[in-house]
């Protein structure tokens, strides 16, 4: 008899706080597989968000610090600089990295700060209760946006991934999704990928993970997965969107 | 090549995230609640499993473990 699968050694016991069905859990696994394989579990520094993973601090098994809402990446910035021998990371949600955090975030790649980034899209702030953020599609219902978003008032949501990608200092920029088990194997690579390029020294690195929220989607859990594909991926595709390693 | 499933079943949320991806059908939720209130997922036809461990990988609160039998 031989495990074929079991939960990480890379997250803690701690009963995760998130909503059935919600793929930051999906989302966190990844991340903690990653630092297990790469062996990175005793060596990394997390940094968690504001937001519904604010928690994060609670379920990864390697050194966590909080920081102010939008903050990481300077908070993960002071970090990797006084430690440049261990993996630095942060944990973000779209109303903590696209909205408050996007001076951090912009600048902590500009200078090709050494540490990777796993950002969450659900195209909504989930923690406080389904407000539309800067991610929320156009036509999407949100508790500020009841009709939907309109672009004329509201403008289109901002595209992290490949707002991103054109800075030089960001090595590594993909957008991936949590949603089908291919799927799920593909964002582990580009995760695993990333802390690899951040232990090579060469720079900023940057995953965006398009996740379900099916409660302030209004959804079920399968349901909310359906809408993704159909309605996120188009707005948000998948893909590489900057490689600089191999010119480092 | 057989497969066991193993569910912690007080920490499934019954999202059934599990059961849509399963390539042979045989997750479904457990009539009976856990200690959560919720119906946990479970396997009806263990035989079946071919411990592709879909199931697991799908699993946001990683409550699932394969084993190959």
């Amino acid at each position: 008899m031989s495990i074929v699968y079991r939960k990480s050694k890379g997250l803690t016991d701690a009963e995760m706080h998130y909503c059935p069905g919600c793929t930051h859990g999906v989302a966190h696994k990844l991340v903690a597989e990653a630092l297990e394989e790469l062996g990175l579990v005793g060596s990394a520094v997390g940094v968690a968000p504001v937001g519904c993973s604010v928690f994060a601090y609670n379920y990864f098994a390697c050194d966590m610090h909080e920081a102010a809402h939008g903050r990481a990446p300077a908070v993960a910035t002071g970090i990797k600089r006084v430690h440049p021998d261990l993996a630095v990371f942060t944990y973000q949600g779209d109303g903590d990295l696209a909205a408050i955090g996007t001076a951090e975030i912009v600048h902590a790649a500009m200078r090709g700060e050494k540490i990777t980034t796993v950002f969450i899209n659900n195209a909504i702030y989930g923690m406080t209760g389904g407000q539309m953020a800067p991610t929320t599609l156009v036509g999407q219902k949100a508790t500020t946006a009841p009709f939907g978003r309109q672009k004329d008032h509201y403008g289109s949501p901002i595209r992290m991934a490949e707002l991103l990608s054109t800075i030089d200092g960001c090595v590594y920029a993909e957008r991936v999704t949590v949603v089908d088990v291919p799927n799920i194997l593909k964002a582990k690579k580009a995760i695993k990928k990333a802390f690899q390029l951040q232990m090579a020294g060469a720079g900023f690195t940057f995953v965006e993970v398009l996740s379900t929220c099916p409660t302030n989607w209004g959804l079920t859990p399968l349901e909310a997965i359906g809408w993704l594909k159909a309605n996120m991926i188009p707005y948000f595709p998948l893909g590489v969107y900057a490689d600089r390693s191999e010119a480092k | 090549m057989a497969g066991k499933v193993s569910f912690d079943r007080n920490r499934c949320k019954g999202c059934e995230l599990c059961v849509a991806v399963c390539p042979k059908h045989i997750i479904a939720l457990d009539a009976a609640t856990n200690v959560k209130g919720y119906h946990p997922a479970t396997v009806e036809r263990m035989e079946e499993c071919t411990a592709c461990a879909s199931c697991a990988r799908m699993c946001p609160d990683s409550v699932i473990t394969v084993e190959r039998v």
